[in-house]
């Protein structure tokens, strides 16, 4: 390269040639003389620039256009969701300190993100009621397969029981994870009419080969899983553990599920703080019971509180570390390395701002609206929502009736400005027709009457 | 020059949690409607008692105000590659994380977008992330690549299962259970084998650091299902034999897969495709500039050869010159690794990464980093009590392995003392005790990014700590003093007794103190 390169502080030739010299050498060429001639690359590849940043920032903005905007948030979940993001915690995570840093694995010049990563460990255990939360894994998917990996080790069993209506996408992360490790992924029936999980199903399929029950709170299809003091005795009294996925956000209003009688919790944190981004980077939580023996299977870092050796102050480091791939290597509880601190200090700010009156309001604005968006849309003639009798959080279905293509009325949203709900019919068969929306915080009174609106005028063409 | 005073802030925070005062707000919740609550109604009164959570969680009540306070100064307890001086921690790559790029990744189109609108929605995410794996794959020299994995773990797993996969295509999984590790290898390497349900064969280096052929003969077999390597290994030596390394693996039947986390000596200069392998990861953290976010989040897209395009995970980006869409139809795909698409919005800052830099600005950036680290390596090497142990007279490429077992035998100074002696000029630490092969080791890696006058001053400092081990050995093992705290009771944090990962257990062991 002939000119020199801002982010290259050595580019400049004067700079190179003096530390070429130094190294007695001609060319960085040199350098690389142990690579064999034949695997050298020796034409330019095909990548553009360099570019001046003005031109960088014009061909991103301009790709980015392309994305089309609408009249308000989508009526989309399903694993993300619309929710607000408060300025404050957009400015703590672009704290250069914070961003451009690694790994805390040197505490001492740490304790910023040390600290950061304590609290929102510790901001998680309140919510999901349980003792020990690690500092985070890359999505509630991955963290299940996780969990399912480590109830396998903690009873040296390898079925782990889901309900039928789980996310077909976490399902399919669920099944990577376990099958390389024997583990079989056995679902288990709902109640057509409510959705809820088939008990007797349930206690036919649990057996001593019963690694975990699982269930998600809120479910895939946004109702509630009410039977929750059964489910977990049941487990419990085959000898297995029970798991619960979770909606952070909901536990302003929904019970702990550690005060259920959950012993491992995952779930996603997207919601707390951390924008859609078009699904990455995620947040997965993940929370077990606080007896060690279960802590020493769970995969992840965990941060703890000591003390300085000298002084005695309190201060925070990277604890069980021996459990980790780079201590244990093959014989680690997990190989993840690199995972999503900075979508933790994100939640961690976020559960400050909102404090457990906030979060119990919120919880409350999300369900009155996407209550209301239920009643609103049910009296829209040719339309059923819910299709299953229980309590819906932020997501329900939405099912055409009188033939009616659920695909042809979406594309009638679009054309007026809104993005309608994600279709069901090609995940569930018996869902035809159906589509999944979610209705939270960022959508007003005005934006859901329009979407009532919409619908009507659309079924009416 | 290593006058140059450094001192971290030190606030003695306390916890958010004891900041909290009953009645205090940080964030007003939009209002109800008074239409909607006329509707709707008292929300409690819908949820079924099982489920309704009577006592609030104990979050704290916290002005935004102090929250904001609270975080930043938190934040200025901490280090990051664009606030510190030099970042030399080996194999992790902190180089300059440019500040266009986290502009850009916060442009509102991409910030609101969900990954389940339709694709004719977001045409503008799919054509940045489709021409990025296009780069990539110029630069890998593979045929496909999926940009799913969040990690260079996450890449490795699903690498480990193409692998698996594969094999159980041609009905031979039930007798390739092995996968083969350098004893160099990252930690990583062993547990994402183990993950995908291998048995890793270990297998040791030669003289020279690098993979010892003959061991290699002797450990590929039948059972072989794959070999994972670095390139330049973590000793930073390229390893010349590669190309042999592939005939012996591919010959007994196995997949040779290539963990990028050292990729970023070779841009333009050479390709993983090219030296035989089969499978790569690349981290978009470490290579391509996006920032570690203190531990993540990250992205490690895995590229393949043709062959191996139907086992990738779904779906792909892909394009037919019309529109970008995502393509579900992998008949062999191992399936998915997390939920959607991959970290969407660290993609979108490799991409402005790229642009800014170029196919030339990119190779410019590798024999700067390469440089770089054998300019201060040749100095360094001669400081009193440390040695560059291992393939006397190669050239290092990106990164090096110093020894300090010499100075831990003649002071009692270890190379844990030096790191954080290192910590006290405002330097962060390399990275201690790994690779495992050499004793006592430091890695390090300046990237090339760090000026002249950092690299020159780095060398200065070690001289400094070194006469310093022979002289007041004391000193240094009783740093790091200019950082917020000194060393830490690590063993404490680990003991069943003192164990503490969460305000709620500190809050009952001061409480059993307070009694006993």
């Amino acid at each position: 390269m002939n000119k020199p390169h801002p982010y290259l502080p050595t580019s400049a030739p004067e700079i190179k040639r003096k530390m070429l010299e130094d190294l007695d050498l001609e060319s960085v060429d040199d350098l690389y003389s142990d690579l064999p001639e034949t695997l050298r690359c020796t034409c330019s590849l095909n990548i553009p620039g360099p570019y001046a940043e003005s031109k960088v920032r014009e061909i991103v903005e301009k790709a980015l256009e392309k994305n089309e905007e609408f009249l308000c948030p989508p009526f989309l979940g399903g694993g993300v969701w619309p929710h607000y993001v408060p300025a404050a915690v957009d400015e703590t995570v672009q704290r250069a300190e914070f961003l451009t840093s690694y790994t805390p694995y040197q505490p001492e010049i740490s304790q910023g993100m040390l600290q950061a990563l304590f609290e929102y460990q510790s901001l998680i255990c309140e919510l999901v009621g349980l003792d020990v939360v690690n500092s985070s894994m890359y999505d509630w998917a991955s963290a299940l397969g996780e969990a399912a990996r480590m109830a396998s080790r903690l009873t040296r069993r390898n079925e782990f029981i889901v309900p039928a209506l789980i996310h077909p996408e976490r399902l399919q992360v669920l099944r990577a994870y376990a099958k390389p490790a024997g583990i079989k992924v056995v679902q288990v029936g709902y109640n057509s009419e409510t959705g809820q999980t088939d008990l007797e199903g349930l206690a036919e399929k649990t057996s001593k080969n019963t690694a975990a029950v699982y269930i998600e709170n809120p479910s895939y299809l946004g109702f509630a899983e009410e039977r929750v003091n059964e489910i977990s005795e049941m487990a419990h009294g085959k000898g297995a553990l029970f798991v619960a996925g979770v909606d952070p956000l909901s536990l302003g209003l929904l019970r702990a599920p550690g005060d259920y009688g959950a012993d491992i919790v995952v779930g996603e944190g997207q919601p707390l703080g951390n924008h859609m981004n078009y699904g990455g980077p995620l947040l997965g939580i993940f929370a077990c019971r606080g007896d060690l023996s279960v802590v020493k299977q769970m995969p992840g870092r965990i941060v703890g509180l000591t003390r300085s050796l000298k002084e005695g102050e309190r201060g925070f480091c990277i604890t069980l570390q021996t459990r980790e791939q780079h201590i244990r290597r093959e014989r680690a509880t997990s190989n993840i390395c690199t995972n999503e601190a900075l979508c933790a200090v994100a939640a961690a700010v976020y559960l400050s701002l909102l404090g457990p009156r906030g979060l119990r309001e919120l919880c409350e604005v999300i369900v009155s609206r996407s209550n209301y968006a239920m009643r609103r849309l049910s009296e829209v003639p040719g339309i059923r929502t819910p299709l299953f009798k229980a309590f819906h959080f932020k997501e329900f279905t939405v099912h055409l009736e009188n033939g009616r293509r659920y695909r042809e009325v979406h594309e009638g949203l679009l054309r007026r400005e809104i993005h309608g709900g994600k279709y069901l019919g090609a995940e569930f068969p018996q869902l035809r027709e159906t589509a999944l929306f979610c209705v939270t915080e960022s959508h007003s009174k005005e934006d859901i009457d329009r979407l009532v609106a919409a619908l009507k005028e659309v079924l009416l063409e | 020059m290593n006058s140059r005073v450094f001192r971290q802030s030190k606030w003695g925070e306390p916890l958010i949690f004891e900041m909290g005062v009953e009645g205090k707000v940080g964030s007003i919740v939009p209002k109800v409607e008074e239409e909607i609550r006329e509707i709707v109604g008292d929300v409690e009164s819908l949820v079924p008692e099982s489920l309704l959570r009577t006592n609030l969680p104990q979050l704290p009540m916290v002005s935004e105000a102090e929250v904001v306070g609270h975080f930043l100064r938190l934040s200025q307890m901490n280090y990051g590659v664009n606030s510190g001086r030099l970042y030399p921690l080996g194999s992790c790559t902190m180089k300059y994380n440019p500040v266009i790029n986290e502009r850009l990744a916060s442009n509102p189109r991409l910030l609101s977008a969900h990954p389940y609108q339709d694709v004719s929605t977001v045409q503008g995410i799919l054509e940045i992330l489709y021409q990025l794996k296009f780069w990539l794959m110029e630069l890998t020299g593979m045929d496909d690549m999926s940009l799913q994995p969040s990690a260079g773990a996450h890449g490795e797993f699903v690498g480990n299962l193409i692998i698996r996969a594969y094999h159980e295509s041609r009905g031979e999984l039930g007798k390739r259970t092995e996968m083969i590790v350098p004893d160099s290898a990252h930690g990583t390497n062993p547990a994402s084998a183990q993950m995908a349900g291998f048995d890793t064969v270990t297998v040791p280096s030669g003289g020279d650091g690098c993979i010892d052929l003959e061991a290699l003969k002797e450990a590929v077999s039948d059972r072989t299902a794959g070999l994972m390597l670095t390139n330049p290994n973590t000793l930073g030596i390229f390893e010349s034999s590669i190309s042999k390394v592939s005939e012996v693996v591919h010959e007994a039947g196995g997949l040779l897969y290539y963990d990028g986390a050292n990729f970023n000596a070779l841009l333009g200069k050479c390709r993983p495709g090219d030296m035989g392998f089969d499978i790569i990861h690349i981290n978009l953290h470490k290579t391509f500039s996006t920032p570690h976010g203190g531990g993540g989040p990250g992205s490690g897209p895995v590229g393949v050869k043709r062959f191996l395009a139907d086992f990738l995970p779904v779906p792909v980006v892909v394009y037919d010159s019309k529109r970008y869409s995502l393509d579900y139809n992998r008949s062999h795909t191992v399936g998915r690794v997390r939920g959607f698409y991959g970290n969407t919005s660290v993609l979108v800052r490799a991409f402005a990464y790229m642009l800014s830099m170029g196919f030339e600005g990119l190779r410019e950036a590798s024999e700067l980093a390469v440089l770089s680290s054998n300019y201060i390596a040749k100095k360094i090497g001669k400081v009193r009590g440390l040695s560059l142990p291992l393939a006397h007279g190669k050239p290092r490429k990106h990164e090096f392995v110093l020894s300090a077992s010499t100075m831990a035998k003649e002071t009692g100074v270890r190379a844990l003392d030096v790191a954080k002696k290192i910590l006290d000029y405002g330097i962060h630490a390399p990275t201690v005790y790994f690779p495992l092969i050499v004793e006592e080791a430091l890695m390090i890696e300046p990237t090339e990014t760090v000026p002249l006058e950092e690299l020159d001053s780095f060398v200065e400092v070690l001289k400094e700590i070194s006469a310093m081990a022979y002289t007041r050995p004391g000193e240094v093992k009783e740093a790091p003093k200019n950082t917020a705290i000194g060393r830490l009771d690590e063993v404490r944090a680990a003991h069943p007794k003192t164990f503490c990962s969460s305000w709620r257990r500190y809050k009952s062991l001061e409480e059993k103190k307070g009694d006993g």
